[in-house]
């Protein structure tokens, strides 16, 4: 008799401690959770408050607009800023007409399932995964070893282009964020809705009167935001640049595209890794990070920003 | 039109001349456009190219491989690439990104994989306001500054904790490196957690089950390929990644399985050495080998990564 009223009994108790236990491992396992977001933020916050609280007494006027003194101990990182310009101006240009253009041909004239299609979606994505030593690589064997020297003995130079320039650097930059540019763009095209394409078509325009008229207007803060995106994500890139045109100290900045130039990005590693007196350097290294650091975040927000602006059209619109 | 203004004639030949040039442009136009699009597969193909088109003198050249083959890479567990008689074994340098890579992958893949639920599943909008922003700026950090920040301040900040020998180590390393993986693996992860149809999570929650039982047994599961993914895209960032390794790991060309050892990695020996090689001797041939091999462990991977994305929405096209 007992033991037929303790059954059920003792069912229901452990029932009871079962969901109890099952409540404790979902409170941990949010509390973990949340604590791993935390733990993002706390990181985030430490690297930003050193950098800004070592950095913003090193970057006064002088350090912006003076060429390093004194064998990099002394000075300011003008070249580094005007060359890390000069590359991405470069970079941008070579870029965004294949970047648009090809995402052009993605959205407005290709065929899914065509293999020349899959064949381009299959390479902007793996394209997007080869890590950037390799594009330094590239760089080095493709354009100066086989297209620069490939000039020079064509044109009956000595060595002029086949060797690490501004230009090689900016092409290898460039390719590396050809996803970038392709993907933005094309998510910039999806927000044009069909019935202004077929209006225009209606109206007896052809299809490059349409892309150039209606969708390319309309897209133009899309293109914009990748072309933004691009050129914060080049003027970061070391690895890439090392080999391919960026130098370790120049006292002229670089006046042609076959000229070697200094980098923000580079100037970084040199200042941290090769100075001769680390703690007299130490200002000028949390500097040149700090002013890195700005130039990329400006960048980013612009992107940010224009692309919040995109979405909410294409939300508007579904 | 302005030669023969009156004539029916006329205007159909100038129209059928402007529709000529029209459809000539419009056909150019169109060929421009597929060149653009080729160039992405063109940049793919000439990379695979030239990088292994440097490497290949291990493969066939006698000269080169009195000096360095693929047998002499395992023959030797030393990487000495400079001296009277250089040494080039593969052994420290694989064992030393494997070291850092896994470092690295334990606290990436938790932390991001956990900050994505938390992000989808529980945070209230004032935290998820706090965490996006984080990560984006995560994201935009460029990788010398967090090679810069392992070098400068973490090192130190972790030797005091540790009490390592080496200031600068696998762990510093991979932990340097686990910050420019996060938001890589908290992203894709975030978009595969989210493109879960809310039904589901109505269904779990109308059945009694709680929050985080949904979370765990529902949204997750049908996330599943995409945390996959994300994971996979993280690994092979982490594989590839140069200056925060660079910087942070120490360089020594050690075969140890401590992590506080000083360690050098495939992608930080090509950034430390090709600056000073010499155009086709074995040591620059070498050193494309190991981009080659780079190449394809990442290319592997991203299209591993690429599979799982397309099983997931295939998977929540057909729900």
């Amino acid at each position: 008799m007992s033991a037929a009223a303790t059954g059920p009994l003792a069912g229901g108790l452990a029932r009871g401690r079962a969901a109890r236990r099952v409540d404790a491992a979902g409170w941990g396992f949010t509390a973990l959770s949340g604590f791993a977001a935390l733990l993002i933020v706390a990181m985030v916050a430490v690297i930003m408050g050193n950098i800004v609280w070592f950095g913003w007494r090193a970057v006064t006027w002088d350090f912006l607009v003076k060429a390093p003194a004194e064998g990099m101990t002394a000075g300011g990182i003008f070249p580094a800023i005007f060359g890390t310009a000069a590359l991405v101006v470069l970079m941008v240009v070579a870029l965004v007409p294949f970047g648009v253009g090809a995402a052009i041909y993605l959205h407005e004239y290709a065929r899914p399932e065509a293999w020349f299609t899959r064949a381009v979606r299959f390479s902007v994505n793996n394209l997007a995964g080869v890590p950037s030593i390799v594009f330094g690589l590239f760089g080095l064997g493709f354009f100066i070893q086989f297209v620069g020297r490939g000039m020079d003995r064509a044109l009956g130079l000595d060595v002029v282009w086949g060797q690490p320039s501004l230009m090689w650097a900016a092409l290898t930059l460039a390719l590396l964020n050809l996803p970038v540019v392709i993907v933005t763009t094309e998510e910039a095209l999806r927000t044009v809705g069909h019935d202004q394409r077929e209006a225009s078509l209606a109206l007896g325009a052809t299809r490059w009167q349409t892309i150039r008229n209606v969708l390319l207007p309309q897209a133009m803060p899309g293109i914009l935001t990748g072309a933004i995106l691009s050129v914060s994500r080049g003027a970061g890139e070391v690895a890439p640049i090392m080999f391919t045109g960026a130098a370790y100290f120049l006292p002229y900045l670089p006046a042609s595209p076959t000229d070697q130039f200094m980098e923000l990005g580079y100037h970084v590693f040199v200042l941290a890794t090769q100075s001769p007196d680390v703690d007299q350097t130490r200002p000028l290294l949390y500097g040149t990070v700090l002013v890195l650091l700005l130039l990329t975040f400006a960048l980013n927000l612009t992107a940010i920003l224009l692309r919040a602006r995109l979405r909410a059209r294409l939300a508007g619109r579904s | 039109m302005s030669g023969v203004p009156n004539t029916i004639a006329g205007d159909r030949s100038t129209a059928l001349a402007r529709r000529g040039r029209r459809r000539w442009t419009e056909a150019f136009v169109s060929v421009v456009l597929r060149l653009c699009a080729f160039t992405a597969v063109a940049g793919l193909l000439l990379i695979m190219v030239f990088v292994f088109r440097e490497a290949l003198p291990i493969l066939t050249d006698p000269e080169i491989q009195r000096e360095a083959s693929i047998a002499k890479f395992f023959a030797t567990p030393l990487w000495q690439p400079v001296g009277d008689v250089p040494k080039y074994g593969l052994a420290p340098l694989l064992v030393g990104t494997l070291k850092v890579v896994m470092v690295a992958m334990l606290f990436a893949v938790p932390i991001g994989v956990l900050a994505a639920i938390f992000a989808s599943e529980f945070a209230p909008p004032g935290a998820r306001e706090a965490l996006k922003p984080a990560i984006e700026i995560l994201a935009g950090i460029p990788s010398v500054v967090l090679g810069f920040f392992a070098l400068i301040v973490m090192a130190s900040w972790l030797q005091g904790l540790t009490g390592s020998v080496s200031r600068l180590n696998a762990l510093n390393a991979g932990i340097a490196l686990a910050l420019g993986v996060i938001p890589t693996i908290f992203t894709v992860c975030e978009d595969a957690l989210r493109a879960v149809p809310r039904s589901y999570r109505e269904a779990s929650l109308a059945l009694g089950a709680s929050r985080w039982q949904t979370a765990w047994n529902v949204t997750l599961p049908a996330a599943a390929a995409g945390v996959a993914a994300g994971v996979l895209l993280g690994l092979a960032r982490a594989v590839g990644e140069t200056m925060i390794v660079l910087m942070a790991s120490g360089n020594a060309a050690l075969v140890s399985a401590s992590p506080l050892d000083s360690v050098r990695t495939l992608s930080a020996s090509i950034a430390a050495e090709l600056a000073e090689v010499v155009f086709g001797s074995a040591h620059y041939s070498v050193l494309f080998f190991l981009g080659a091999i780079l190449f394809v462990t990442t290319f592997v991977i991203n299209v591993a990564a690429g599979l799982f994305v397309e099983r997931l929405r295939r998977r929540l096209a057909g729900a």
